[in-house]
C-alpha cells in the first residue's frame, strides 16, 4: 500500500516537474544505462532532487536512492513520506552531534545492496554567487571505499531561478540536467586534489551563455 | 461541430496540407529505403523527424481551428507559455525578479488570452505594452534585496521583450478571430490559416532555394538566409496569396501584397531572433518539437508578422 502510494506520488511529482520545467537530460559524457553509479550534483534549491529524479529514465530511477538531510526530510509526516518512500532517501543527519551512526557507512551499505545514489557534495544549498561551493569530504570517503563505481557529475541548470531559496511558487523556466563523463578516485590521490578534480568536472558542464 | 462554409473551407485547406505532407513523407521514406542499403543518412533522418513534427502540428492546429475561437485561443495560450518559458530561461534575471516573473507567467499571460476571448482590442493591445511595461519593473524594484539594482535595466528590458514577443505578439495570431470585418462573417479562422500557411511555405521555399542558388547572405553573422532565398520565398508567398484570395476579405492584388508583407516581416523576425540566439550561444530555443527545436524557433516569423497583419487588416478592412 505504501509502495503503491509512493509510486503514485512519484508520478505526480514527475508530471508536475515536467509541466513546470520541461526538464530534459543531456547525457553528454555517459550513456543512460542500468549500471551502478554515484550521481553527484550542484545544489541550490529544494527542487534539485525532484529534478534529477525526474530526468532519470524509469528503469534507472527504480535503483536510485538519494542521500538527503534528515533534519530537512523528517520535519513533518509528508516530507518524511516523500523523502523515505518516494525518493528512497538515505537520510543523513547534518548535525554531527546528533548522529547515531556513521553516514558514510550508511551510504556504502546502500551501495553494497546494489543501489545507485544521488548526492549533493556541497553539503547544503548554495546561496553564494559562485556556481559551486567547495565539496565536503563525503564524496571522497565514499569514492575511496568503493573506487570501482562511476562517479557521474550532473549539472542542474537554471533551477536557482525557478525557485530561489525562500520562495514558494516556482517560475516555469526550462531546465536541463547535464550528465558528464565519470570520474574515479586515483590510487594515492589526496583528498583535496580529488575533490578539486571532481568539482572541476562538474563546473565544466556549466553551459556558456553569453554575458548572462 | 456543424458543417459551416468556414469549416468546409478549413477542411479543404487541411486536406491540401495533408496531401503535401503525404508527398513529403513518401519522399523521405523512399530516400531512407534507398540509402539504408549503403548507410544510415543523418540528413534524411532529420528531415523525416521534421516531417513527423509537421504532421503533429498540422493535426493540432486543424483541431483547434475547427473547434472555433475557444480552441484557437487555448492552443495559442499554451504555445505562449512554452515560448515564454524558453525565452525567459535565457534572459538576465536575479532573485529580485521572482515576483515579476511569477506575474508574467501566472497573471499577465492568462489575462492576455482572456482579453482576447472577450475581444477587447483596447485592453489586449495595451495590457503588455503599457501595464506590464510599467508595473513589472516596480515589482522588481520593490522586491529588492542585496544587489537588486545589478543589471537592472537589462533585466527589466529582457523580461519585457520576452513578454512582448512570446505573449503579446503571439496572441495576435488568435486575435484575428476577433476582427469584425463587414461581409466576412465568421470566416476569421481562415485568416489565421492563411497567415500561418503563407509564411511557413515562404520559409520552406526560402530554405530550399537558399541552399540551391543562395549567394548573398543578408545577415552573415547570425543566419544563413540569402537575398536569393528570400526573393524566392516572397515570390511563393505572393503566388499563394493570389491563390488563396478566396480565404480572405482582400482583393486578389491586396491579398498578394498582404502575403508578401507578412512574409517579409516574418523573415525579419526570424533574423532578429537568430541574432539573440547567436548572442546567447545557443542553436535552438528549446527541444520540445522534435527536429525543429523549440516553440520560439517554430513561431518566430509568424509571431513577428501577426500584429502587423492584424492592424493593417483592421485599419483597411475593419468595420
Amino acid at each position: 500500500m505504501r509502495r503503491f502510494a509512493a509510486s503514485i506520488v512519484g508520478q505526480l511529482l514527475i508530471f508536475f516537474a515536467q509541466f513546470i520545467t520541461a526538464a530534459r537530460a543531456d547525457w553528454r559524457g555517459i550513456e543512460p544505462v542500468r549500471r551502478q553509479r554515484i550521481y553527484y550534483a550542484n545544489h541550490s534549491s529544494n527542487a534539485d532532487l525532484p529534478l534529477i529524479w525526474t530526468v532519470l529514465p524509469a528503469a534507472l530511477r527504480r535503483d536510485t536512492r538519494a542521500v538527503a538531510a534528515a533534519d530537512y526530510w523528517l520535519k513533518n509526516k509528508l516530507r518524511a513520506f516523500i523523502g523515505r518512500d518516494v525518493f528512497q532517501g538515505i537520510l543523513i543527519d547534518r548535525r554531527a552531534e546528533h548522529r547515531t551512526e556513521d553516514p558514510i557507512a550508511k551510504i556504502v551499505e546502500a551501495l553494497d545492496e546494489g543501489a545507485s545514489i544521488i548526492i549533493f557534495p556541497e553539503g547544503g544549498r548554495n546561496r553564494t554567487e559562485d556556481p559551486l561551493m567547495p565539496f565536503k569530504a563525503g564524496l571522497y570517503n565514499i569514492a575511496r571505499q568503493r573506487p570501482e563505481i562511476d562517479l557521474v557529475p550532473c549539472w542542474i541548470d537554471n533551477i536557482s531561478h525557478i525557485m530561489p531559496t525562500g520562495e514558494v511558487i516556482p517560475v516555469p523556466l526550462a531546465c536541463t540536467v547535464t550528465f558528464g563523463a565519470p570520474v574515479h578516485v586515483r590510487e594515492e590521490e589526496a583528498k583535496n586534489a580529488f575533490l578539486k578534480r571532481a568539482s572541476d568536472a562538474l563546473r565544466d558542464l556549466i553551459p556558456a551563455r553569453g554575458h548572462a | 461541430m456543424e458543417m459551416t462554409q468556414t469549416n468546409s473551407d478549413l477542411l479543404l485547406l487541411l486536406a491540401a496540407c495533408c496531401g503535401l505532407l503525404v508527398i513529403a513523407t513518401l519522399i523521405g521514406e523512399v530516400l531512407r529505403a534507398r540509402l539504408h542499403k549503403t548507410h544510415a543518412n543523418l540528413t534524411v533522418e532529420t528531415y523525416l523527424t521534421r516531417v513527423h513534427s509537421w504532421w503533429g502540428m498540422v493535426f493540432l492546429f486543424s483541431i483547434a481551428l475547427l473547434l472555433g475561437p475557444a480552441g484557437i485561443i487555448t492552443l495559442f495560450a499554451f504555445c505562449s507559455l512554452a515560448a515564454l518559458r524558453e525565452f525567459l530561461t535565457l534572459t538576465t534575471k536575479t532573485n529580485a525578479d521572482h515576483w515579476s516573473l511569477i506575474a508574467s507567467f501566472y497573471l499577465i499571460l492568462p489575462l492576455q488570452y482572456v482579453l482576447i476571448w472577450w475581444g477587447a482590442v483596447g485592453l489586449f493591445s495595451t495590457l503588455i505594452p503599457i501595464y506590464a511595461f510599467l508595473l513589472l519593473p516596480i515589482l522588481s524594484v520593490l522586491r529588492g534585496g542585496e544587489g537588486a539594482d545589478k543589471n537592472f535595466l537589462a533585466r527589466i528590458s529582457e523580461t519585457q521583450w520576452g513578454l512582448m514577443i512570446c505573449v503579446f505578439c503571439a496572441s495576435y495570431i488568435p486575435a484575428l478571430v476577433t476582427l469584425d470585418i463587414p461581409d466576412y462573417g465568421d470566416r476569421a479562422p481562415l485568416l489565421i490559416a492563411y497567415l500561418v500557411f503563407v509564411i511557413q511555405m515562404g520559409d520552406l521555399m526560402e530554405y530550399f532555394a537558399g541552399r540551391r542558388i543562395g549567394r548573398r547572405k543578408v545577415a552573415p553573422a547570425v543566419s544563413p538566409k540569402t537575398l536569393e532565398g528570400i526573393t524566392c520565398g516572397a515570390a511563393l508567398a505572393a503566388g499563394l496569396g493570389l491563390l488563396l484570395t478566396w480565404m480572405t476579405p482582400f482583393s486578389p492584388l491586396a491579398s498578394m501584397a498582404m502575403a508578401v508583407m507578412a512574409y517579409m516581416v516574418g523573415v525579419g523576425g526570424s533574423l532578429v531572433l537568430a541574432a539573440i540566439k547567436s548572442d546567447r550561444g545557443i542553436k535552438n530555443w528549446g527541444h520540445l518539437i522534435p527536429g525543429q527545436g523549440g516553440f520560439v524557433d517554430q513561431l518566430d516569423s509568424v509571431v513577428f508578422a501577426a500584429p502587423v497583419f492584424f492592424h493593417v487588416t483592421r485599419y483597411y478592412y475593419g468595420g
